[in-house]
């Protein structure tokens, strides 16, 4: 099993619902998210291109935060998702320096925090918060070992791209382009 | 024009708009843990060579400055931990993968170490000193009859900590300015440059002296050729690294890293060294402290540096 998302650039408005519904779901400390929405514009006056991107935690498959973490708190978890154990995490601070997205933050109380894929959710059927309230549908969220899963659908019949690949992380989310 | 926006708004304390996550005391660490191993590198390599008549600032003096560096610099590594009543789980794995692992078990291996080695030599120091607990005369005598099985554990735990620090931050591949494996030997280099910094400014004899001060001039020699190595290579790779170059050839770390670190750190007093060869008299305070200021900047400048260098998407 390889949890992964793909997210469509297309489609993607950036009302960033995803990020209140990551925020609300869980628990996210007043003042950080753990998922956020970029926009690219490209050129110049007509010739204008704009991409809207939702990002977050790639969950890579060769993770620089697992590789780095001193403690093991950074881990590989239930279908490849890459978590953080509080408990064994004593924030120093090397996986937020390791990690090219910048997706991870300091959580008040100290310990690492980053996008979980939700997986307290995903165990349980349900959806990531983000792709449940998604009013575009532009998120999807499967696996990518599983030829029949919508998502691994999606990635064979659309053209996507993925996030610095070059830094040799083998990211999980895919952008539809 | 390309413009790229986080139109969500993300501002993560230490992690946005540029990270920074590393302060004063990594750099610190860094430096007094570099200038500990440089000591204790000389003292056991030189033990172990039999020049201990020869070298007494090396093997017996100036190591025992290094419990009070190493411990500095434990309580600034402990200070920069954000969730400090958990830092004992670096103890409970050995990660072979992540050089922080590498780097808690040798500091773990090296601090007493070094406090016993230093603790060997005490009564030579003060004839009058007597330990207070009888316990403590048996474990000296005994310390001091396996001194040649103490300097080999020194020696190569000297040497991981020296590169280990260097390698900590090249293994970070999301900043281009440290992911390079050139860090790994300068760090060490300037970490033997260092102590020999430090046990010139101890040492008693002219002739300890000049032998360090030749070993200080070829460990400059190796720094400026790992630096420019370093930029040359910076500039021969993908575009985040020349962007890291570039930081300091014409961008924000320019002046401070050429005068500090190359020039005052590296140059003047390779120059004072020469000269000191040549037989004029320089008054060794000058030419240390010079460079134990360009190992300071060193550090600071890397890690604050490393932190701004990032990958564009």
């Amino acid at each position: 099993m390889r949890f992964a998302m793909a997210i469509d650039t297309k489609k993607c408005v950036g009302c960033s619902d995803c990020v209140v519904a990551c925020q609300t779901e869980n628990n996210v400390p007043i003042g950080y998210c753990r998922d956020w929405v970029v926009e690219v514009n490209d050129g110049t006056y007509p010739q204008l291109e704009m991409e809207i991107r939702s990002e977050r935690c790639n969950h890579c498959t060769n993770s620089p935060c697992v590789r780095c973490c001193p403690t093991g708190a950074s881990h590989y978890d239930y279908g490849g998702t890459v978590l953080v154990t509080a408990h064994k995490c004593i924030g120093c601070g090397a996986c937020i320096a390791s990690c090219p997205y910048d997706a991870r933050y300091t959580h008040p109380k100290g310990y690492v925090d980053k996008c979980t894929f939700c997986v307290h959710r995903v165990k349980d059927g349900l959806p990531p918060a983000c792709v449940a309230v998604c009013p575009t549908k532009c998120l999807y969220f499967g696996d990518t070992d599983d030829p029949r899963s919508e998502l691994s659908q999606v990635l064979k019949k659309r053209k996507f791209k993925r996030l610095i690949p070059e830094a040799g992380t083998n990211p999980n989310l895919y952008f539809l382009i | 024009m390309r413009e790229e926006l986080i139109i969500s708004g993300r501002m993560n304390p230490m992690v946005d708009p540029t990270l920074n996550i590393w302060h004063w005391q990594i750099p610190l660490y860094l430096f007094l843990g570099g200038v500990a191993a440089g000591i204790l590198f000389f003292a056991s390599l030189y033990y172990i060579m039999g020049r201990e008549k020869k070298y007494p600032a090396a093997i017996k003096w100036a190591p025992m400055l290094t419990p009070f560096l190493l411990i500095l610099g434990l309580g600034a590594l402990f200070l920069d931990l954000n969730h400090k009543a958990f830092f004992w789980q670096l103890y409970l794995t050995i990660r072979l993968e992540s050089p922080m692992s590498w780097g808690a078990w040798t500091l773990l291996i090296i601090t007493p170490v070094s406090i016993i080695w230093s603790a060997t030599w005490l009564k030579e120091l003060k004839p009058e000193w007597h330990w207070k607990y009888p316990i403590l005369d048996q474990w000296e005598a005994y310390f001091k009859k396996h001194r040649f099985v103490i300097a080999w554990i020194m020696l190569l735990s000297a040497v991981v900590l020296g590169v280990y620090t260097g390698i900590l931050l090249s293994a970070f591949n999301a900043r281009p300015l440290w992911n390079t494996s050139i860090l790994g030997p300068l760090f060490f280099a300037s970490s033997l440059s260092t102590g020999a910094a430090v046990i010139m400014l101890m040492a008693k004899s002219h002739l300890e002296r000049n032998i360090f001060s030749r070993i200080d001039l070829m460990m400059i020699g190796i720094e400026l050729f790992l630096i420019v190595h370093m930029f040359m290579g910076f500039q021969a790779s993908t575009q985040v690294q020349i962007d890291a170059a570039n930081m300091f050839l014409g961008g924000q770390y320019t002046e401070v890293f050429w005068i500090f670190v190359v020039f005052i750190g590296l140059v003047i007093p390779a120059f004072l060294e020469v000269l000191e060869l040549l037989g004029f008299k320089i008054p060794i305070v000058i030419t240390s402290t010079l460079v134990l200021t360009g190992g300071l900047f060193l550090r600071f400048i890397i890690v604050y540096a490393g932190q701004a260098s990032r990958y564009l998407y």
